[in-house]
Formats: structure tokens, sequence, C-alpha cells
């Protein structure tokens, strides 16, 4: 269908019905919207140019491999050091802990959308998927730092006020509904036909669900997770608030740690002189986050357009 | 001959068993999903509902709870809105129309669309890093409403490219093949029938998108959006203070009045987002209907 579309568009573009006469104000036009196009790209050139550059600063002064490799972060206290690692592995933790949630749940929830519910049922709870996606992550930092945190405490006198574990639910919370409404689509696409011959074949719900209608929605399935996961990685405010400012290299979801971004939200609260060191690690830090979710952004699509399940 | 039987049976037995337990379970945890949206909403409204009064609406923020308001974030919010609008729209639109209607499908449309699908994934708070070094440090727009709408521009402006192109996909080809039958150029085309037909889908994704921008914290805090302002911006050169920075601010008290206000704050962000997105889903709907 859209390619014979894109066929029917190239033959209408190869008729030059501009041929005889050229039309200035319309050449402007076009060449302005082109233009307003290029805008994308130069954004794109300009992040990585001042991530670049300002990281380039860093490094001049930090050596890479103890940025990289370095197992303590003191950067705005003397004696400082650089080592990137406490902040990686608080991100780790949180995006580890909110996919043990949000993963499982969210493709059940997909799977229910889109196998078991019926379309009245459906027509409610997709919208309250999507309300659930729109809330700001402010308002989940309020409600991990006000009731989920409180309600652990309770079960776990020994957590801290602080802790990776409440941050870990909310960004979980926060990204199921990526991963039920995209899941869901990915699941809706997979024709009937399969479906029904499964069924004829003596299949019960669960083996038609779990061997073929997953199996062949396995792309769209995975993308979801890759771009739930790199959503958080980049999350923000709802750690800053959850999870605390103490960078932390112990496995222990009960302690405050850091992340990246945390880190970065720290930094810039207080009124950083632009151009010293501390300016600088914010860009590395940022440069760091920025390479890891297009990475991550990049692969989700490659397993799309690569293990696409075409069906007529 | 028998007991296989039996067997076979007790087999289908528990092969449905176990599909009837694994379909409970997929129903729960979606419930589950929409429980946990009762429960913030409920545990929000409890905490803020008391404090919500005229005298919160109109006061500025202070150090006294009881005396504490959102006047002047709840402007700053509206004065981003209009100005993110402002910019955002005509580029996104002008962008999707260009790629879906105008550009040749060559290497450079290629290269744009793979670029925009990227740049939708960056992370916000990366947009705020950019924001203070290009706009606040580098074009010397300070800490002003200028810089924040700029930086918000640039977040959002992805989400409504990829939104208005999915509306420009939907206009049926008859229309565009009508119009260039009757001797029509590829710009008028595009201009007086293919964004009429798709301006309901454009403008329910642009809804959708800047209810993103107006929720959204992290890049705001990063271009130094001040947390007390008591005073009205004036001018897009001023600086402000937001919703979402008021919230944040208040939430990262210790005191429990202080996070009872920013219960406060995030009923009328909500209340804010839920008429934009009720806007949105009515038009959507309302169009739906009228194609049908």
């Amino acid at each position: 269908m859209s390619s014979s579309k894109s066929v029917d568009m190239q033959q209408m573009r190869d008729i030059d019905i501009t041929k005889k006469k050229v039309r200035w104000g319309e050449w402007m036009i076009e060449s302005s919207l082109a233009l307003c196009a290029t805008i994308s790209v130069v954004t794109t050139a300009v992040i990585i140019f001042i991530l670049a550059k300002e990281s380039m600063g860093f490094f001049q002064v930090v050596v890479p491999a103890d940025f990289f490799f370095g197992t303590s972060w003191v950067p705005l206290l003397e004696p400082s050091s650089y080592g990137v690692l406490p902040l990686l592995w608080g991100t780790l933790l949180i995006t580890f802990g909110a996919a043990l949630f949000a993963i499982p749940t969210g493709l059940a929830s997909a799977i229910y959308l889109s196998e078991y519910a019926s379309p009245r049922t459906r027509s409610i709870v997709k919208p309250v998927l999507e309300v659930l996606a729109g809330i700001p992550t402010v308002v989940y930092g309020y409600f991990a730092l006000t009731f989920v945190t409180p309600l652990l405490r309770m079960l776990m006198p020994e957590l801290q006020v602080f802790n990776a574990l409440s941050g870990a639910i909310v960004v979980g919370i926060m990204i199921l509904p990526t991963i039920a409404t995209l899941s869901d689509n990915a699941l809706r696409a997979v024709p009937d036909s399969l479906r029904q011959g499964a069924y004829a074949l003596g299949a019960t719900s669960y083996e038609v669900t779990t061997r073929v209608v997953v199996p062949a929605g396995l792309s769209g399935v995975m993308a979801s997770f890759l771009l739930a996961i790199s959503r958080a990685i980049g999350e923000t405010m709802a750690v800053t608030l959850a999870a605390g400012a103490t960078p932390n290299l112990s496995f222990t979801f009960l302690e405050s740690i850091q992340t990246m971004t945390a880190y970065i939200v720290q930094v810039s609260m207080g009124d950083t002189p632009a151009g010293g060191i501390a300016y600088q690690t914010l860009f590395a830090v940022a440069a760091f986050l920025f390479v890891i979710t297009l990475i991550l952004n990049i692969v989700s699509q490659w397993i799309l357009s690569k293990f696409r399940e075409e069906y007529e | 001959m028998n007991s296989d039987l039996k067997l076979a049976n007790d087999n289908i037995a528990a092969r449905h068993r176990k599909a009837r337990i694994f379909r409970m379970f997929c129903a729960g945890v979606t419930w589950m999903g929409a429980g946990l949206l009762a429960i913030l909403l409920i545990q929000v409204t409890v905490d803020g509902i008391k404090w919500l009064d005229y005298q919160f609406l109109t006061s500025f923020p202070s150090r006294f709870p009881y005396k504490a308001g959102i006047k002047s974030a709840l402007v700053g919010t509206l004065w981003l809105i209009v100005m993110i609008a402002m910019v955002s729209i005509p580029i996104g639109v002008a962008t999707a129309l260009y790629l879906e209607e105008l550009s040749r499908k060559g290497r450079f449309a290629k290269l744009i669309e793979i670029n925009i699908s990227n740049l939708a994934g960056v992370p916000s708070i990366v947009y705020g890093i950019i924001g203070l070094a290009i706009f606040v440090r580098g074009l010397g727009l300070e800490r002003s409403l200028l810089s924040g709408a700029l930086t918000m521009s640039l977040l959002i402006l992805p989400v409504i490219i990829i939104a208005s192109r999915e509306a420009i996909k939907t206009v049926p080809m008859s229309i565009r093949q009508a119009a260039y039958a009757l001797g029509a150029t590829r710009w008028q085309t595009a201009w007086a029938h293919v964004l009429p037909a798709s301006f309901p889908g454009i403008l329910t994704g642009v809804i959708l998108a800047l209810s993103r921008a107006i929720g959204e914290t992290a890049p705001l805090i990063m271009i130094g959006a001040l947390t007390y302002v008591a005073f009205l911006p004036e001018g897009p050169m001023d600086s402000f203070t937001a919703l979402p920075i008021q919230i944040f601010n208040w939430v990262s008290r210790p005191q429990q009045e202080f996070h009872e206000l920013a219960a406060g704050g995030i009923i009328v962000l909500l209340i804010v987002l839920l008429t934009m997105n009720a806007t949105a889903i009515f038009i959507r709907q309302k169009t739906e209907k009228k194609l049908q």
C-alpha cells in the first residue's frame, strides 16, 4: 500500500509542471521549508559538536582511563577524582531494577490488551496507560518520596530515606506504558490467520500467545524494551528526588546512590562558572549518557528494520 | 488404551488450566497498572486539595507555607507554552510538509528522517545542557524565558515533526491527484489541499507535544530557571520560574507542608495537562467520525 503510494508520488514529481516557467515565489517558499528541515540536522550536529568540544577540554585535564575506569567520583571537593563508574553503576542499578519490574508487567499488559481484552476494556485501559505515560517525571519523583519510600520503609526499616529501590520502582512504573503500548502495537500487527492456524491445531490460548504470537511480534517487542530502557537511563527528575545524591558503587538497593542524570542536575543547581572543570564534567557525563542512549536507540531501530516479519 | 485416553484428558485439562491462569495473570497485571495511576492520583489529591484555593493561585512563592502560591510559576508556564508554540509549530510543520510533499525521496530526505528519529530519543537533560551552552552562555540570552522556550522547542521539535508527518500521510492520494489534474503546482497542492486536510491530525500531535513540554523539568533546571521568583515576567528576556520547577523545589524540601504544597501544584499541572490531552483526543475522535 505504502509502496504504491510512493511510486505514485514519484511519478507525479517526475512530471515537471514548472518546466516552462520558473515560479520564483514558490521556489523561495520551498527553499525556506527545506531550510526548516535542515534545522533538525543542524541540531544533531550542534549537540555532538558541543558535547565533544567540552569533553575534549575535560579530557585534557583528566586522563580518559581515570574517567572510564576510576571507582571514585568526587568532582566538587579537594582532593578531586573523576571516576565515572559509581555514576554509571547508579544508572545501571536504577535501569536494571526498573526493567525487572516493567518488562514482565509491560509485556503481560500488552498480551492482555491484544489477545484477551474486549474492545470495550481496551478502549478504557489504553487511554489510562497513555495518561500514565504523559504524567511529568517530577510527579513520579513526588510519588516516590511521599508514597513509595514511606511504604517500603514500613516493610524494611533499614531502608534509607533516599534509596535506589524506590527510584527503580517509580522509573519502572514510568516506562511500563511505553512497553505496554508499543508491544501491544507489535502483537496486534501479527495477522489473525497465524492465531487461527494454531487454535485449529488444538493449542490453548496460552500456547498460541507464547509460541506463536509473541515470537511473531518479537522484533517490535524487543524494540519496545530497548526504547524503554533508553528512557530509564535518561530519566532525571524521579531518580534525583528518590535516589539521592551519593555516588555509590555497592550492590544494594537500600542505600542512596547517584545516577549520571542526577549528578548533572546537582551541579547545575549550584552556580557553576563556565569553563571550569566542574562545568566540563557536566559535558563529559552528558556525552557519555548521549552515546549510551544513542546506541540503544540505533540498535532498537536496527532490530525493527532487520527482524521485522512481513505478513501479507 | 483407556489409560492413554485418561492421560490425554488430564493433559488437556492441565493445559487449559494453565491458559486460564495465564489469562488471569495478564489481566491482573494490567489492572494493577491502572490501579497505580489511581493510587497516584488519590495520593496527590488527598495531600494537595486543602491548599488549593484562590490565595494559592494568586500568591508568589514564600518560605512560609501558608503564604506560598504558584502565581509566578503559572504565569511562567503560560509564557513558555505560547513561546514554544510560536517557535516549534511553524518549524515542525514546515519540516513535515517538506519531507512528505516537496522533497525528492533521496539521500538527503533519508538522512533527515533517521536523524529525527534519533533526536526523539535523546534524553531531555542533554537538551538542557545544550541549551545552557548555546542559548544561555553562547548567545548570551541569560537565564531568560527565551532561552527556556528555545531549548524546549528543540526538545519537542522531533515529536511535532513525526506526528505531523503521520497526519500528512493519512491524506488520501486522490486529493493530491485531483489538485494536480487541475494544474496546481506542488506547493499549491501542499498548501491549499494537503495541509487543510491533515490539519486536525497535526493539531492533535502539536497539543500532545506541547503538553510534554509543559511537564518537562530537567531542561529548565539546566538552563537555570530560578526557583524563587517573586515577580511576573514582562517580556521574553525576563527570568522566570515554571510549574514543574516550583513543584520540584517544594518536593525537595524536607517539611511536610511543602510536600503538600507540591501536591497542590501537581494538581494544577495535571489539570492543565489533562485538559490539553482531552482536547487532543476530542479533536481526534471528531475527525475520525468525519472521515467515516
